[in-house]
């Protein structure tokens, strides 16, 4: 068995596929050129199943789905979209679907999606038919916990399962904050305690804060983490006040980022991607020197892993889906950038290799068995 | 009806249909029956015309989904983006 990552770019999909050595990577695509490919999901219960969240510059919003592995792909029949609003209602649209999450293990055809405006959605259906949650997209107290976005708008992300319960859900809001919900999306509460917002005229706010990217543990699922504008934090419930882990980063790189992953056994263990968030947020890679940071104490010391990365003048960064990691007993790393350039690391990013080059603006990168 | 090049992998690569309706929302319904999910690509989910397309009946562009089109009419979709 091989290993296959799945690149969403802003121009079309690629794939890339290595043996079981994680060697001789081979890229296929482009798959939907021209596309905008927010998310590509491969379902952890029936691996033949990938979903891909994708829109085009002019046409509206939708999910493909594929039921072999990616070769071909047909239009969801009733893609993520809002309820009709009411006569005087604000009229919310889906702009783009921007985020994608298959449901319990116990639930085989439930997916979530996430979108911008901030919505979610779910379907019952492995992803055909997709529904409003509106307990979440109706809830009284949505308008003042989204009251505005980020200059694309307020993406909603991080669509978490808790894998002891169905109805355990966690999301995350850019711009609103960490929300957990006990009952199946049908109510939901701020989980923000801690979490820092010095872009807030009260940065003690219960809620509106700038989660990036929520992580939980599969095999601990009370550990989480989050990779916020503001900082990197952990939290392990029942706790509920986030400690902020990015302190123990170098004062010269900072705690900034837009991707968190977690190790697959291992709780302790998380890779980030810090860029440059101070001034007019550059948003690049710190001093045009890229490095990926490793923790293997749950946050409390990071370790610099930029070997066979480029030394000087590398100026991307990598967003928020683009960075994973694989299943292997020696865990790989791989993260796409907003250059169009893959690196992968076989040895938990000890070394990194580039194995594509030349890509369109790299928006996701996932494993798929 | 005259399918702009973005949505003709709905049409089978037609740039030309034919669809039955008085008003373009029935066009549209009536264009969705036959190539499904091209409507919801071009009006959204409240019934507004995407940001980046337009309709246009003969020459004159559409006000709304509720302009009436008449037997013979041809109903044009444009679509419009700048930057790379």
């Amino acid at each position: 068995m091989g290993t296959s990552i799945w690149i969403g770019t802003r121009k079309g999909v690629f794939c890339l596929r290595a043996d079981a050595r994680r060697k001789g990577w081979r890229l296929a695509g482009p798959q939907f050129l021209g596309h905008i490919v927010h998310h590509i999901v491969q379902d952890s219960r029936d691996p033949k199943l990938l979903l891909m969240a994708a829109k085009t510059g002019h046409l509206g919003p939708t999910v493909m789905r594929s039921m072999d592995r990616g070769r071909t792909w047909r239009e969801a029949a009733q893609p993520p979209a809002f309820r009709k609003a009411a006569e005087g209602e604000a009229a919310r649209a889906v702009q783009r679907v921007f985020w994608l999450s298959p449901g319990h293990a116990s639930e085989p055809g439930t997916w979530y999606a996430g979108s911008s405006p901030a919505g979610l959605f779910r379907s019952l259906d492995g992803g055909d038919r997709w529904e409003p949650v509106a307990g979440f997209n109706d809830h009284p107290m949505r308008p003042k916990w989204v009251t505005f976005g980020t200059p694309d708008g307020e993406f909603l992300h991080s669509i978490l399962v808790d894998p002891r319960d169905p109805k355990h859900l966690y999301i995350g809001v850019s711009i609103g904050g960490i929300f957990e919900s006990m009952d199946g999306g049908g109510d939901w509460a701020p989980l923000n305690e801690g979490v820092e917002a010095d872009f807030l005229p009260d940065p003690a706010v219960p809620f509106g804060h700038d989660p990036h990217c929520v992580a939980l543990h599969p095999m601990k699922p009370d550990r989480l983490y989050h990779q916020n504008h503001c900082g990197l934090y952990r939290l392990d419930r029942p706790g509920r006040r986030w400690i902020r882990v990015g302190k123990a980063m170098p004062k010269k790189v900072g705690d900034i980022g837009f991707p968190i992953v977690l190790h697959p056994t291992d709780p302790d263990t998380a890779w980030v991607f810090p860029m440059d968030g101070r001034t007019v947020w550059p948003r690049t890679a710190v001093e045009g020197k890229p490095a990926v940071y490793r923790t293997h104490d749950a946050g409390k010391t990071w370790r610099r892993l930029d070997d066979g990365l480029p030394r000087a003048q590398a100026w991307f960064t990598v967003l928020r889906q683009a960075m994973c990691t694989d299943r292997e007993s020696r865990t790989g790393v791989y993260f796409g950038t907003t250059g169009g350039d893959v690196w992968a690391s076989a040895n938990s990013g000890e070394r990194w290799t580039c194995i594509a080059r030349h890509l369109p603006e790299i928006y996701s990168v996932t494993h798929a068995v | 009806m005259k399918i702009a090049s973005p949505l003709r992998s709905y049409t089978a690569g037609e740039s030309r249909v034919t669809a039955k309706g008085a008003t373009l929302n029935e066009i549209l319904a009536n264009l969705d029956q036959r190539y499904p999910g091209i409507r919801f690509r071009m009006v959204d989910e409240q019934d507004r015309i995407r940001p980046h397309m337009r309709l246009f009946v003969n020459t004159s562009e559409a006000r709304g989904l509720s302009d009436s089109v008449r037997a013979g009419d041809t109903v044009h979709v444009i679509c419009a983006l700048s930057g790379g």
